[in-house]
């Protein structure tokens, strides 16, 4: 694999994270995060609306006019979200109903629309769809390790399996409330991008 | 890149519309029959659950979903203005959702605190017998919340006062707010309460603030902090479907059928 292919895959998991580093993708990610299980279908769903959204914008990125461009992309990003939607609804259906509106709303999740206009539009299909697998990685990257110790945390549950026993079942643990909320997901996305802007010191601003 | 001509313009527009729609329209056709299982599938195991015979979270197989219903629950469907049985209806597909759109099997309903505009002729009620006795009936209960219509079920003793459980399955109302709805622990304080008093009227509701336990406090649920307006649409859609509008007429003939019975 060339070094423009391997960049367009592995830069989005930490160098240009879309969540820590582009700071797309907030919502979706406070809301579904509160599980694991949730966490890793949403990254799903969002991995496969965006490598294939990716891969169609750039098939036919010659094609497009460019004064329709972002209709366009929008006509084919919601297509597939619809598509991804029923497909949950039909196989998974606990967990698309627990992810309720927030498959829907990948249409509107910036990151999808950002990967498409500002790469696949100029970019071969094979690198684009590595760009938006590498986005997809990078966003469920969050998303995963947010979910994992808001469920932790919150209660001392790993994928629905008690991992701490809690108090009101006779164990030690007393789960924190807090993280099962929004703000859990604000201060474990703040130690993420603090943690990242350390190691990478780079993407500081000034 | 030079510029498109108009003509090219409208004729991609419209390329790009067909095939997408044709991907998302065979899509839905083609999932539509299993995602209507899994929709009714999922409405057994909500009368599962509030019927005690599973607990929510609990991964089952269809299999054994479909069993234990089988076993335990008679669907019946229900004439709600005289509260008689009506053994023509097919209860399995009987949707009372497109029945209520119906104008042929539903009526505007009578201004009401719940949100209920119209109101379908039938309704399907789920008994769970036990040894040839029923020992309780669960009843669809619906109405509007904040932002969005909230479907559930209520299950009775068959004393039709002691309340045995509640559940929501379907709803919109804000996630950790008025989404409490579906909280176990908050639908863990509905069990023992009563939803008539000794007179027979409607008594139990949703208040503001904590309630005793239901041997204390018998007619009182603790209301949802933050929740407001879901917390007083639950208790409004609770007294709706308790009252003569719902299951009023069908609760006294059950009444009266069992104390002849028994």
């Amino acid at each position: 694999m060339n070094q423009a292919r391997k960049k367009a895959l592995l830069d989005p998991l930490f160098n240009d994270n879309p969540i820590a580093a582009q700071v797309l993708g907030i919502c979706s990610a406070l809301a579904v995060t509160t599980k694991l299980e949730t966490s890793v279908v949403m990254s799903l769903a969002v991995i496969a609306v965006l490598s294939l959204s990716n891969l169609t914008v750039s098939l036919i990125r010659n094609l497009i006019p460019s004064s329709i461009r972002i209709i366009v992309q929008l006509t084919i990003i919601a297509s597939l979200v619809i598509v991804t939607d029923q497909i949950l609804q039909a196989f998974v259906y606990d967990i698309s109903k627990q992810l309720s509106v927030f498959v829907g709303l990948i249409i509107t999740n910036c990151i999808v629309m950002g990967r498409a206009e500002a790469y696949a539009m100029q970019n071969p299909p094979f690198e684009s769809l590595l760009d938006g697998l590498g986005n997809g990685f990078g966003y469920s990257l969050i998303l995963i390790v947010v979910g994992f110790f808001r469920e932790l945390i919150g209660a001392g549950k790993l994928f629905g399996h008690q991992v701490l026993p809690v108090v009101t079942e006779g164990g030690w643990y007393q789960p924190n409330g807090l993280f099962v909320l929004s703000p859990g997901a604000f201060f474990l996305i703040g130690i993420f991008i603090w943690w990242l802007r350390t190691w990478k010191p780079e993407l500081q601003e000034d | 890149m030079q510029p498109h001509s108009n003509a090219y313009i409208v004729g991609f527009a419209a390329a790009v519309c067909l095939v997408c729609s044709i991907v998302v329209s065979s899509t839905a056709v083609a999932l539509r029959p299993r995602q209507a299982q899994n929709r009714e599938l999922d409405r057994q195991k909500q009368v599962l659950i509030v019927a005690g015979l599973m607990h929510a979270g609990e991964s089952v197989e269809a299999a054994e979903v479909q069993r234990l219903f089988d076993e335990s629950i008679v669907a019946r469907a229900v004439e709600l203005s005289t509260g008689t049985y009506d053994e023509s209806v097919d209860t399995a597909t009987y949707d009372q959702r497109k029945a209520t759109r119906d104008p042929a099997m539903s009526k505007p309903a009578d201004p009401n605190t719940a949100g209920i505009r119209r109101l379908p002729y039938k309704a399907v009620v789920y008994q769970k017998v036990v040894d040839g006795e029923i020992e309780m009936l669960i009843l669809p209960i619906e109405g509007a919340g904040l932002w969005s219509t909230l479907y559930g079920f209520l299950a009775l003793a068959s004393d039709t006062t002691t309340i045995e459980g509640i559940t929501f399955y379907e709803h919109g109302e804000t996630p950790g707010l008025g989404g409490e709805v579906d909280n176990p622990s908050w639908k863990a304080l509905w069990p023992g309460r009563h939803a008539f008093n000794d007179n027979g009227e409607i008594a139990i509701e949703v208040i503001k603030g904590n309630a005793g336990t239901p041997a204390d406090d018998p007619y009182r649920v603790d209301g949802l902090s933050g929740a407001t307006i879901t917390a007083r649409a639950v208790s409004h859609l609770v007294q709706f479907w308790l009252a003569d509008d719902g299951f009023g007429p069908y609760l006294d003939q059950f009444r009266a059928d069992e104390g002849g019975a028994g």
